[in-house]
């Protein structure tokens, strides 16, 4: 008990020495031109603004992908896989897979969708790179907020004729939302903070433009080009800038970590509170 | 298939027939060749002590077991007037589900509104006109007496309720697809006296529309509510009759003891 309190305060008090020591050293960095300036020679007037388009859209296509894959595995592996051996190894290989090292899942990108696929060193590889390393995130989450609802509920369903995807759809995933919402908000927290998987993909460390515009003035209005452009992102931007010797840059990396750790803690604490919604709103 | 009416001597309609019913959790024999009948409108309760097979008896009526693994049934259930054996492999659970509805232990209404969660049923049926919903969600919760209390709040989350209330709307979940057969799994284990009261009092009311089957713990219950009654013991049935008799003078000497409590 004593020893868990311990360990607990080493760890808070690391997260939080480290923090301010950040806070104390980017702080004065931040203001609206930090967000809006590409990356420059002079430490002063270098922003973070491709690093942060670059990651929104590269956590746009990691939710894409990971989403619907991870949720339908989940909902496969419960309620339609039939118990045998061969379902026992995918369900231990899945969560084995929330083991290994990023950088493994990088060098995977890198063979299968940069080469394999020439899908090139590109907003859409890197985003699938991310998509895999979350998918057994989500997979797990989906399965035990499926798990939760009790099985009352689903007899209750099929005891009125429901088939097996109306039980699916009309009961236990609504159900589950909120569970699985908060696998998919922790998995992407995880995801934003990557740097190994998305530096062997080959992202860009100094770019000075943005990718193409998702949205278009003439038809079809949407465009898909951005997908294939190069990118960076906000560890990629601030691993840059902590190599550099001068000390302005280190500034700039401070200034960055802050937007990385408050971006990642507003995520996890919007996990919690859905969360505490979902206990509140459904007493089984 | 031909349609026709199955009768006994009195001239008492059945409902349902079991014929050799035994019933097997992977290895394990729960049912041991069963054989009795459904009177039709009628209500027939299923006594036993713990672990003698009434609810696996139960479930079998609705297929309840094909959802698990390693279920195996031997025997038929045979339903009139159709002929039609439920247990067949070619007959569909969900078809069967349509016919026979089931309220259970604990009530397990879904977390939606109070109409939703008796609109379900009709939804699953492809039923969308939402005056024939209307429509048929009145009538059900009146038929289970919830109509009064809860007809300014329909879309209330069901949650709300009370237990006893939540059992009533569990109750009109089930009848608002016109079941022919009723399924009850100890429905008041999970109520006080006076909610037990007020559904043993609707279960009552129901056999005028609906042939009902009744698992429960407690005689009193079977001896209020049911026309007939089967004592069951380690998966056989011991003793079928009208509930007088099994009560007044039962024939089994076992069917006796636990009537008058020397065991149980």
């Amino acid at each position: 008990m004593i020893a868990g309190i311990f360990a607990l305060m080493i760890a808070v008090l690391t997260f939080m020495a480290l923090f301010v020591h950040m806070l104390i050293d980017g702080m004065p960095r931040l203001n609206w031109d930090f967000f809006t300036s590409f990356p420059s020679r002079r430490a002063e007037s270098a922003g973070i603004l491709s690093a942060w388009v670059g990651t929104t859209l590269v956590m746009l296509v990691t939710a894409v992908a990971a989403v619907p894959l991870g949720i339908g595995a989940g909902i496969y592996l419960e309620e339609y896989a039939p118990k045998n051996l061969f379902t026992e190894i995918i369900e231990i290989n899945v969560t084995n897979l929330a083991g290994v090292p990023s950088i493994i899942y990088g060098l995977l990108a890198l063979g299968l969708f940069v080469y394999q696929f020439s899908f090139g060193q590109s907003i859409l590889s890197a985003g699938l790179a991310l998509a895999l390393l979350i998918l057994p995130v989500v997979i797990v989450a989906t399965r035990e907020a499926i798990r939760a609802i009790p099985v009352s509920i689903r007899e209750g369903a099929y005891a009125l004729g429901a088939t097996k995807w109306q039980t699916v759809s009309d009961h236990l995933l609504p159900y589950s939302s909120a569970g699985i919402l908060t696998g998919i908000i922790i998995g992407l927290a995880r995801a934003i903070g990557e740097t190994a998987p998305i530096i062997t993909i080959g992202a860009l460390t100094f770019i000075a433009f943005l990718p193409p515009s998702p949205i278009k003035q003439d038809f079809p209005y949407i465009s898909f080009e951005w997908l294939t452009a190069p990118f960076t992102v906000m560890p990629i931007q601030m691993f840059n800038w902590v190599s550099r010797p001068e000390e302005a840059f280190q500034l700039n990396a401070a200034a960055a970590g802050l937007v990385l750790v408050v971006m990642t803690l507003t995520m996890n604490g919007l996990a919690i509170y859905l969360r505490y919604r979902m206990r509140k709103n459904i007493k089984w | 298939m031909q349609n026709h009416t199955e009768q006994d001597a009195g001239g008492r309609i059945f409902k349902s027939e079991v014929k050799n019913l035994s019933f097997y959790y992977g290895e394990f024999n729960a049912l041991k060749s069963i054989n009795m009948v459904l009177h039709d409108k009628k209500i027939t309760a299923l006594i036993g002590p713990s672990g003698c097979g009434k609810s696996t008896f139960l479930r079998c009526f609705n297929r309840m077991h094909d959802l698990y693994s390693g279920n195996r049934y031997e025997g038929e259930i045979i339903l009139y007037p159709d002929d039609v054996n439920i247990l067949a492999h070619n007959v569909d659970p969900i078809e069967v589900r349509m016919r026979i509805s089931m309220v259970f232990q604990k009530p397990n209404p879904f977390p939606k509104s109070i109409y939703e969660n008796v609109a379900y049923g009709l939804r699953v049926r492809g039923i969308k006109q939402r005056a024939i919903l209307d429509e048929k969600v009145e009538s059900a919760l009146r038929n289970s007496a919830l109509w009064d209390e809860v007809k300014d709040r329909l879309h209330d989350l069901a949650f709300n309720l009370s237990g006893g209330q939540q059992q009533r709307l569990c109750i009109a979940r089930a009848l608002a697809t016109d079941p022919e057969i009723l399924l009850f799994d100890e429905p008041t284990s999970a109520l006080d006296p006076i909610a037990t009261a007020s559904i043993e009092e609707l279960i009552t009311d129901l056999k005028s529309k609906v042939t009902i089957l009744i698992v429960t713990h407690n005689m009193q219950q079977a001896a209020r509510v049911s026309d007939y009654t089967a004592y069951m013991y380690l998966g056989e049935l011991i003793e079928f009759n009208v509930t007088d008799t099994i009560f007044i003078k039962p024939k089994n000497k076992q069917t006796e003891d636990y009537i008058t409590g020397r065991f149980g």
